[in-house]
């Protein structure tokens, strides 16, 4: 890292929250990613949370074309995208006005000027400039005017570059100027820009010239007072090899790594394009040399129902979608419990109900996961907590879903499919393998036979000599296979099919408590991507004295056998959900426990602080 | 020395209840006749079906058989064919379960030419629930959810097919065996989507309702039956034709003799013509005889073959996870 001739010295942060913003075109998702980069290599710990906008591509300058990237990084163990913003690059006027409610009092902000014009003003629903620091409109925050718009075509000048192309580099010097601020470096960003535009050299060159020309505004010019620049410092992390991770990727690799485990040679995942999910169909589509084959389907249903086939033939069938997409393959959740077929369906969740929002977070589709079929149909239901525990939580639906002949709901969420988060990366070769066999032998062959201590049946697959049989959706005799409408069969077929779920909670492991002790006033349990601020807040609790533990539930369907005892041991339980109240309801109808539901339905995830004035509300009384 | 299978190797051991006189008995028959004179092994053939009489077929064949959900048989069958593409797939459907609820997954399997083969058995009526009409009911289909008569057009299967771009379309009545069994070889043979609609009786709810070209007496002048490179002729002794009204894009069923009209006049089977095949799908009784036989076939890129050119293409199969998800940029904490 270049030093100025004359450096001052910089303070101290132990973490820092920044959001850049800016009209979608502006390159802003870029810019946080390569920020990112640079970030974990400097050795902080960090949390990212991209905001997309709604639209593909609404008019330039409007405020439903804002897009935004926010991190959270630090020296110390970083849980969550940030409560409140500390910067706020806002490379135009749209950009300030939808995000400046999120930034602190005393945050600071960096706004280019050249952006605020009438027109983009007006656009903006502003109707005088709010940087014209004569009026209030940000008082309460520190302000630094630069005209990014001039500094970048300045800098741009030498490699004849069009307008168009010129101003795209804006972003650039942002980022090179909040390197600076934060001291990070800028080599990993140069490699990035050069490989990306291989093909236009002089467009790399320009967009470098802005990294750099940004970093040295920095370095060189007077800010104000106040603004100087900062060090994190590192955070101390485990010992290893990390890289950057979000839900979506981890996902996918935990898949491919399930299925080798079970040294099964082909998965089958099919999908149809529905947001947030179309991101894991498109990763796996990527993934042909592992031996995945994907297939786009024509809807929903399709997409589970040839996945169903695929399980049939003997290949692992995977499908993902998001609430009303999963709603549409409930009919053939059900066929694929009644054939007591191996599926994994990856749902990320996000705002309902119906279309709903589907670019916002939520976590509304439990008892959809869990309830959500006629008549009684159990099936096995895991929840991610963060980017990288997706990984492991898909090779654990991989493991149920062979091992039990069953359909496995994976819950994830939009925040979750986007976010990412350092990845200590494991060794694959130490996870544990789960060999499954497809049936050979026809003596006394059946396709209901079972395993007595899974109850899973055989997998007899086509194309195998002397197992040839004939399965389907109509209840069939529990000794032959057969259909059949026997009243005992029945009954004796239903509780197998729950038996057998129920089952699985003897090959899981116990619940266990995330931070504090297993026992004390108060409990907070929560699933999916409230981990992290739920994490966060008892964290702080704790350190102020307060005796609250954190518990955070993986296996939803079924539940670890100790959850129940494990709950008796506090006082209180509060269940912090992005629901009316899922989790909370299982809780006390399977447990009869007086569970309390800490409820946020907006779309957005919780902020650690609002969690934290739960917990205190809740010791105080 | 391999056994030869004989047709009822291909029965299963459980007792067909189907209706009696039921015209999927025939059809059944006709597939056991097939797969043994294709030498068909057992174990790598699969039958898929949905819901619908049609849909119990599985049950009564001693292959692999799959018996799903209403509709959705072509895309679970699309699924075990990208699964196991060695692996022989039927589909056995209805007029409900493949053109009602099904109809977009008929179409897109067809689209997309996968490798299997589509048996529809049209009855035009739902008999399994009990006789409501179906899309391909006529008009006016007194049933118990159309007491006044139904009002709304029929769909063409035939067309349906052709118009979604199947490449192998064609048409067999469920009793005339030998001419079923020669339909379903030809459409085993053909590499890629094939589909076959068969004319079936449902004897207690829709009894009869082909009999405008099935019955005896009016069987030869009511039907045509198609033959690749040969003339379009029917009718007792042949002397029947299909030309082209003369200066339109149009049928017209004329008497080849009289008026000037000779041989030359009557137009060739072309299997390999869609436009034709159209034509020829949507002919029907009285004005004209009822297409039956291949009226399409030409084959065309195959899905399922497509699919697996592609990963080849993409590379050699990788089995090191480690370095998969060490791609891209990493960095190291020593410790």
């Amino acid at each position: 890292m270049a030093t100025s001739a004359v450096s001052r010295p910089r303070e101290v942060r132990d973490s820092v929250v920044i959001r850049f913003a800016g009209d979608s075109g502006d390159g802003m998702q870029v810019t946080g990613a390569q920020f990112t980069v640079e970030t974990a290599l400097a050795g902080n710990d960090l949390t990212t949370f991209p905001d997309f906008p709604a639209e593909i591509r609404a008019p330039a300058g409007t405020t439903f074309g804002v897009s935004a990237f926010q991190i959270h990084f630090g020296a110390q163990e970083i849980l969550t995208p940030g409560d409140e913003v500390d910067v706020l690059v806002a490379m135009n006027p749209a950009a300030l006005k939808v995000n400046l409610g999120d930034l602190r009092a005393g945050g600071l902000i960096v706004a280019d000027t050249g952006a605020f014009t009438e027109r983009n003003l007006q656009k903006a629903g502003y109707s005088s400039d709010p940087l014209d620091l004569e009026g209030d409109a940000l008082a309460r925050y520190q302000v630094l005017k630069l005209d990014i718009t001039r500094h970048t075509l300045e800098a741009v000048k030498p490699f004849g570059l069009g307008q168009k192309d010129a101003l795209r580099c804006r972003n650039m010097w942002a980022l090179g100027l909040l390197l600076w601020m934060y001291g990070r470096d800028r080599q990993a960003t140069r490699e990035a820009i050069e490989k990306k535009f291989a093909r236009r050299p002089e467009i790399a060159q320009a967009n470098i010239a802005c990294l750099n020309a940004g970093h040295a505004f920095g370095e060189t010019a007077e800010l104000g007072s106040d603004i100087t620049g900062f060090a994190v410092p590192r955070a101390p992390v485990q010992p290893g090899t990390y890289r950057t991770i979000n839900g979506t990727d981890a996902i996918a690799f935990g898949l491919v790594t399930g299925v080798h485990k079970a040294g099964l040679g082909k998965l089958v995942f099919a999908g149809y394009p529905i947001t947030p999910a179309s991101a894991l169909l498109h990763a796996m589509a990527n993934l042909k040399q592992y031996g995945v084959v994907t297939f786009q389907a024509e809807d929903e249903i399709a997409a589970i129902c040839a996945v169903i086939g695929a399980s049939f033939a003997g290949a692992l069938g995977v499908t993902s979608s998001s609430g009303p997409g999963v709603a549409l393959k409930t009919e053939a959740l059900g066929l694929a419990i009644a054939a007591e077929l191996p599926l994994v369906l990856v749902n990320s969740q996000r705002a309902g109900p119906s279309t709903g929002m589907p670019t916002k977070t939520e976590q509304s589709d439990l008892f959809q996961a869990v309830y959500g079929r006629n008549s009684d149909a159990p099936l096995a239901v895991l929840a991610a907590a963060t980017p990288a525990d997706a990984f492991e939580c898909a090779v654990e639906a991989v493991r149920i879903a062979v091992t039990y002949m069953t359909p496995v709901i994976l819950l994830s969420d939009g925040f979750l499919a986007n976010a990412a988060e350092p990845w200590l990366l494991p060794d694959i070769e130490a996870i544990p393998a789960f060999p499954v066999r497809h049936h050979t032998d026809p003596q006394g062959f059946y396709p209901y036979m079972r395993d007595p201590k899974t109850l899973a049946r055989v997998w007899a697959v086509p194309g195998t000599p002397g197992l040839e049989h004939r399965i389907g959706g109509i209840e069939r005799s529990y000794e032959t296979g057969h259909i059949s409408y026997d009243p005992d069969n029945h009954q004796r077929m239903t509780d197998v099919r729950a038996a057998k779920v129920a089952g699985i909670a003897n090959s899981i492991p116990e619940q266990q408590v995330a931070h504090g002790p297993a026992r004390g006033r108060l409990a907070v349990v929560g699933w999916g991507s409230t981990y992290g601020p739920i994490h966060s807040a008892v964290r702080q609790a704790r350190e102020a004295g307060l005796e609250v533990s954190h518990i955070h539930v993986r296996w939803l369907n079924p539940f670890p056998g100790n959850l129940g005892e494990l709950l008796r041991q506090f006082d209180r339980v509060l269940v912090p959900e992005m629901n009316k109240g899922q989790l909370v309801t299982m809780l006390r109808s399977t447990y009869l426990v007086p569970a309390e539901g800490l409820n946020k339905v907006t779309g957005k995830p919780f902020k650690s602080a609002e969690i934290l004035e739960a917990i205190r509300a809740r010791m105080e009384g | 020395m391999a056994t030869v299978l004989q047709p009822k190797d291909y029965a299963s051991d459980q007792e067909v209840r189907w209706c009696p006189g039921c015209g999927d008995y025939a059809i059944l028959k006709a597939v056991h006749k097939t797969l043994a004179d294709l030498g068909a092994s057992r174990e790598k053939t699969v039958f898929v079906s949905g819901i619908g009489c049609s849909s119990r077929f599985p049950y009564y064949m001693s292959t692999y058989g799959f018996h799903t959900i209403h509709g959705r048989a072509p895309a679970i069958a699309t699924g075990i064919k990208l699964a196991n593409p060695e692996l022989d797939v039927w589909v056995v459907t209805g007029d409900g379960d493949g053109l009602s609820i099904g109809g977009n997954h008929t179409l897109h399997a067809l689209r997309r030419n996968v490798d299997i083969n589509i048996i529809l058995f049209n009855n035009e009526i739902y008999g399994l629930t009990k006789g409501q009409y179906s899309p391909t009911s006529r008009r006016g289909t007194r049933s118990p959810s159309t007491p006044q008569g139904s009002i709304d057009n029929p769909v063409s299967a035939c067309q349906f097919a052709l118009g979604a771009g199947a490449r192998f379309v064609a048409r067999a009545v469920d009793t005339a065996q030998p001419h079923l069994v020669q339909v379903l070889r030809r459409a085993h043979e053909h590499r890629g989507a094939s589909f076959v609609e068969v004319f079936q009786n449902c004897v207690v709810f829709n009894d009869g309702v082909f009999d405008n070209f099935t019955a005896k007496e009016v069987a030869p002048e009511a039907q045509l039956h198609l033959e690749h490179g040969l003339p379009l002729l029917f009718g007792k002794d042949r002397s029947r034709g299909l030309r082209l009204k003369p200066g339109r894009f149009e049928l017209e069923a004329v008497t080849v003799g009289p008026n000037g009209v000779s041989l030359d006049d009557i137009l060739v089977h072309d299997e390999r013509n869609r436009a034709l095949a159209m034509l020829l799908a949507g002919l029907e009784p009285p004005q004209f005889p009822v297409a039956l036989g291949v009226l399409y076939c030409d084959s065309g890129p195959c899905y399922d073959r497509d699919l697996y050119e592609q990963i080849q293409a993409a590379g050699p199969r990788r089995e090191d996870l480690n370095a998969l998800i060490r791609q891209g940029r990493t960095w190291s904490v020593a410790p």
